[in-house]
C-alpha cells in the first residue's frame, strides 16, 4: 500500500476512534466530549468556587494527555510544526478566548455538535473553518511577498 | 477509581489515540488542509508544502459517521426518559440561538487555529511530547480560556 493510501486510512481510522470516544462519554456519562469546554470548565474560577469541576473532567483530561504521549510513543508520527514562539502564543490565546466565546472547538461543535445535528454547531464550524482557511491563505500570501 | 472516572479516563485515552493516528497532532497536516488555495498545485496526503492535504476531511468524516449514527440510537433521542448508563441524566447543550458571540468566537478560534495548526484537543494530546512549542501554545490557550471564563462568560 502506498503512503497516500496509508495516510488516508489513518485519517479515517483516527476519526472513527474520535467518534467512538465521543459516543462512549455521551452514552455512559451523558456528557459532550468537547475538549475546549472540558478544559475551560476545569479552569473556571466560578465552577471551582461552586465545587462543580467534576472528577470526570479531570480524568478525561489526564486520559487525553497521557494517551497522547502513549500514542506518540506507539505510532511515532513525524513531528512537523515549527512556528515562531510568539506566533504560537498569540495563536494559543486566540484559540482559548475564541473557544470560550464561541462555546466550543473542533470536537465539541465539529464532531459532537454536528453529530447531534445542532444548528449552532454548524454555524460555529463554518465560522472557524472559514476563518482558518482565510488565515492560512493570508499567511501564504504574506510569506510569498516577504 | 470508580467506574465513571475509569470510563472518562478511557474516553480521553481513546480520543487521544484517534487524534494522533489521524494526523491531527501534526500541525503541517492541519495547515495543509486549511490551505485550500493549494489545490492549484494539487493534492498531497503527506502535507507537502504548497499542496492541499485532504486528511482532515476524512478525520471529521470518520468521526461524524460514528456520532451521527451512534448519537441517533442513544436512548435520549428515542425516549424522553432515556438515561446514560452511569448517570441520572444527560448534560447536553440546550441553546439553539445563533448570536454574534458564537460567530465571533468561531472566527477568533479559526484565526488561531490557522496560525498555529493546533486546536485544543491535539494541543493537549501533544503536551508531554511536543516540547516548548506545544507548552507555549497550551499555556497561552489555557490562560485565554481562564480569562474569557472570568471576564466574558
Amino acid at each position: 500500500m502506498n503512503a497516500s493510501w496509508m495516510a488516508a486510512l489513518q485519517a479515517l481510522g483516527g476519526g472513527v476512534l474520535i467518534g467512538l470516544a465521543s459516543w462512549l462519554l455521551l452514552a455512559a456519562l451523558g456528557r459532550v466530549a468537547g475538549i475546549s469546554g472540558i478544559a475551560a470548565a476545569a479552569l473556571s474560577p466560578q465552577a471551582s468556587e461552586r465545587g462543580e469541576i467534576g472528577a470526570w473532567r479531570k480524568m478525561f483530561l489526564i486520559g487525553l494527555i497521557v494517551g497522547g504521549a502513549a500514542a506518540f510513543a506507539l505510532l511515532a508520527p513525524p513531528v512537523m510544526a515549527a512556528r515562531p514562539l510568539p506566533l504560537l502564543m498569540a495563536a494559543g490565546l486566540l484559540v482559548g478566548v475564541g473557544t470560550v466565546l464561541g462555546s466550543g472547538c473542533t470536537s465539541g461543535h465539529g464532531v459532537c455538535g454536528l453529530g447531534r445535528r445542532s444548528a449552532r454547531s454548524l454555524v460555529a464550524t463554518l465560522s472557524f473553518m472559514g476563518a482558518g482557511v482565510a488565515t492560512v491563505t493570508a499567511m501564504q500570501f504574506i510569506a510569498a511577498r516577504a | 477509581m470508580n467506574t465513571k472516572n475509569m470510563i472518562s479516563f478511557a474516553a480521553g485515552l481513546l480520543f487521544a489515540l484517534g487524534l494522533v493516528l489521524s494526523g491531527m497532532t501534526q500541525p503541517a497536516k492541519v495547515l495543509g488542509f486549511l490551505n485550500v488555495m493549494g489545490l492549484q498545485q494539487g493534492i498531497s496526503w503527506q502535507a507537502a508544502p504548497g499542496y492541499w492535504d485532504p486528511s482532515l476531511a476524512l478525520v471529521m468524516g470518520g468521526a461524524l459517521m460514528v456520532t451521527l449514527i451512534a448519537f441517533a440510537i442513544t436512548p435520549r433521542l428515542t425516549h424522553e426518559s432515556g438515561k446514560p448508563w452511569f448517570e441520572e441524566m444527560f448534560h447536553l447543550p440546550t441553546r439553539n440561538d445563533i448570536d454574534g458571540k458564537l460567530v465571533m468566537g468561531g472566527i477568533l478560534f479559526g484565526i488561531g487555529w490557522g496560525l498555529a495548526g493546533y486546536c485544543p484537543g491535539p494541543a493537549l494530546a501533544s503536551l508531554l511530547v511536543g516540547g516548548v512549542d506545544v507548552l507555549a501554545f497550551c499555556t497561552a490557550m489555557l490562560a485565554g480560556m481562564w480569562a474569557a471564563k472570568k471576564y466574558l462568560a
